[in-house]
């Protein structure tokens, strides 16, 4: 069975180069090392990513209040767990079908637990020669898998009930993701279209973007956010300095992000490819917090450090997309651009009574869409009619799906706490556990 | 016995402290306080929205002491808490019926 698997895998692998994989380098000729060198990556590339969920964890303590620390916290620590859970049970094979499909490229036909290559496995008896370990890619995949999840939990944080919060998080694991990611990374339909995502900037980001900005419109708005007469009251954030750490974290996984999404390393051409996305990465991020921080100095008078944290991800979410063929320069502009995006796009919500904690909407769905488009500047196989194409289909999916979710959970449950238990605070509330003890609280 | 209360800048407690303990001051209570009086407030932005801060943060002190010791921490305090800016703050002098000390129990003056 995994013979036949492997043969129908290089079958279509050759008939179609970018079936599966996200960049256009040709593929080099399989042998031990190199498979040896993509499964590193991908091992790498995973724990960096990994890395990222901690990241978000302090990326979000540190923007809500002190009253809601812990329910972040423990939201974050719950959706990465079950997100590793929903990819094992149905997520992996949802996305990566490897040609068997039950609707042909748009549903996989594989419905059942991931499966990883025996113990001390033999060259001759690995899944994919050409490729990497199993394993290695199941560990890479399920990170970005998880990723998408917490993009949500920032969005709607400080009123919503943990465990809906968390059902919801198994579906769009479980189903949502892999489902549309399979459509482009799996090999199916947007794939086939000519549809360029190397490292997610659609089928990741703004998968997340999409799901948190369906869901804070369902939610609503905390409670003393925007009031009766249209202004907007700010509601700051406890920690600026977890804030900040979580931000650089996030920015350091995202080299695994980008960089594992070359998904090889075994040739001069492979690794230096690799190289050079590591430093678009990265001038993208600096770019995008640079930005925010001249547009904040020029529109309020003062720099907002929430925005320039804002800024340096929207750019890295900018270059996902296409964080290989730019030049610097051209990093240096699509990375600006997203920290524009954010700066404007956070009163823009506002405006919009969507009452985003995190800007978490920005940062990835508006950043992602840009990114998304981005990729026709340069790269001459993008189309931006597919680009366009793609991103509406992956929005009208995820938001119909995610929508169908949120409100069923909103009638079986809610998924709003209580205006007192609100105004008390998550942590008590859902959690009964201050975090932060010691210190006497003002609100 | 009076209840001498003073509400000063932060950064001039140190300042306080010291200068109060040279004229025989032997305890005081302090705690953070945030209020305002003519020192009005401020307009921020946070992500774009506006917000007043309303209110400015302050130390207050306070100290009993004999009547006769009070004038002089009063002055003190005055004198040594004053930077000549809005917000320097204020102090009020309360009359105290009874003082007691826990560990021994006694009362009145020698309590203090």
């Amino acid at each position: 069975m995994k013979r036949v698997k492997t043969l129908t895998w290089l079958a279509a692998a050759m008939l179609m180069p970018a079936a599966g994989f996200a960049q256009e380098a040709p593929a080099a000729v399989p042998t031990d090392m190199v498979w040896i060198m993509n499964t590193l990556l991908f091992l790498i590339g995973g724990f960096l990513v990994f890395f990222m969920a901690s990241g978000f964890a302090m990326l979000e303590a540190g923007l809500v209040r002190s009253k809601n620390v812990t329910m972040q916290l423990t939201k974050n620590m719950g959706l990465f767990s079950l997100a590793c859970l929903a990819y094992y049970v149905v997520g992996y094979n949802l996305m990566y079908p490897l040609g068997t499909w039950g609707v042909d490229k748009v549903l996989s036909g594989v419905w059942g637990v991931a499966v990883m290559e025996g113990v001390g496995v033999a060259a001759d008896g690995v899944d994919d020669y050409s490729y990497a370990s199993t394993a290695s890619d199941y560990f890479f995949q399920l990170m970005f898998c998880a990723a998408t999840a917490s993009i949500v939990s920032g969005a709607l944080a400080e009123r919503i009930k943990l465990w809906p919060f968390l059902i919801f998080t198994v579906v769009l694991t479980g189903l949502i993701y892999p489902i549309q990611a399979s459509w482009k990374w799996g090999g199916g339909f947007l794939d086939e279209a000519g549809f360029l995502d190397f490292a997610g900037s659609t089928v990741v980001h703004s998968v997340g973007g999409w799901a948190a900005l369906t869901g804070a419109i369902i939610l609503g708005p905390r409670i003393g956010k925007y009031s009766k007469d249209g202004k907007v009251n700010p509601i700051q954030g406890s920690n600026l300095a977890l804030a900040t750490l979580g931000t650089f974290i996030l920015w350091l996984g995202w080299f695994g992000f980008n960089g594992g999404s070359q998904l090889a390393m075994g040739s001069i051409g492979d690794i230096a490819d690799v190289s050079r996305i590591f430093v678009n990465t990265n001038m993208a991020a600096a770019a995008g917090a640079i930005v925010a921080m001249i547009l904040t100095q020029v529109s309020y008078g003062k720099v907002d450090l929430t925005m320039v944290l804002n800024g340096a991800l929207a750019g890295l979410v900018s270059i996902t997309a296409e964080p290989l063929t730019p030049t610097l320069g051209w990093s240096l502009i699509i990375g600006g651009i997203g920290g524009a995006i954010v700066v404007y796009g956070v009163p823009l919500l506002d405006k919009l009574k969507i009452d985003d904690v995190v800007g978490a909407i920005p940062v990835h769905l508006f950043a992602g869409i840009w990114g998304t488009l981005a990729v026709v500047l340069t790269n001459s196989d993008a189309s931006l009619g597919t680009q366009i194409y793609s991103i509406l289909v992956v929005g009208v999916f995820v938001v119909v799906t995610s929508a169908v979710v949120w409100l069923v959970l909103k009638a079986i449950t809610g998924i709003r706490v209580s205006e007192e238990d609100e105004i008390n605070g998550l942590d008590m509330s859902e959690l009964g556990m201050d975090a932060y003890p010691d210190f006497s609280k003002s609100t | 016995m009076k209840l001498i209360i003073a509400t000063i800048k932060p950064f001039k407690l140190e300042e306080v402290r010291e200068a109060l303990t040279q004229i025989g001051v032997r305890g005081m209570m302090v705690t953070e306080i945030k209020g305002f009086g003519a020192q009005s407030g401020h307009t921020e932005i946070y992500r774009g929205a506006e917000y007043s801060v309303n209110f400015v943060p302050k130390a207050k002190i306070e100290v009993v002491a004999d009547d006769d010791l009070a004038d002089q921490i009063v002055d003190t305090i005055t004198k040594t808490a004053r930077s000549g800016k809005i917000g320097d703050g204020k102090v009020f002098v309360l009359n105290v019926e009874q003082t007691i000390r826990v560990r021994t129990g006694e009362t009145g003056p020698d309590a203090v």
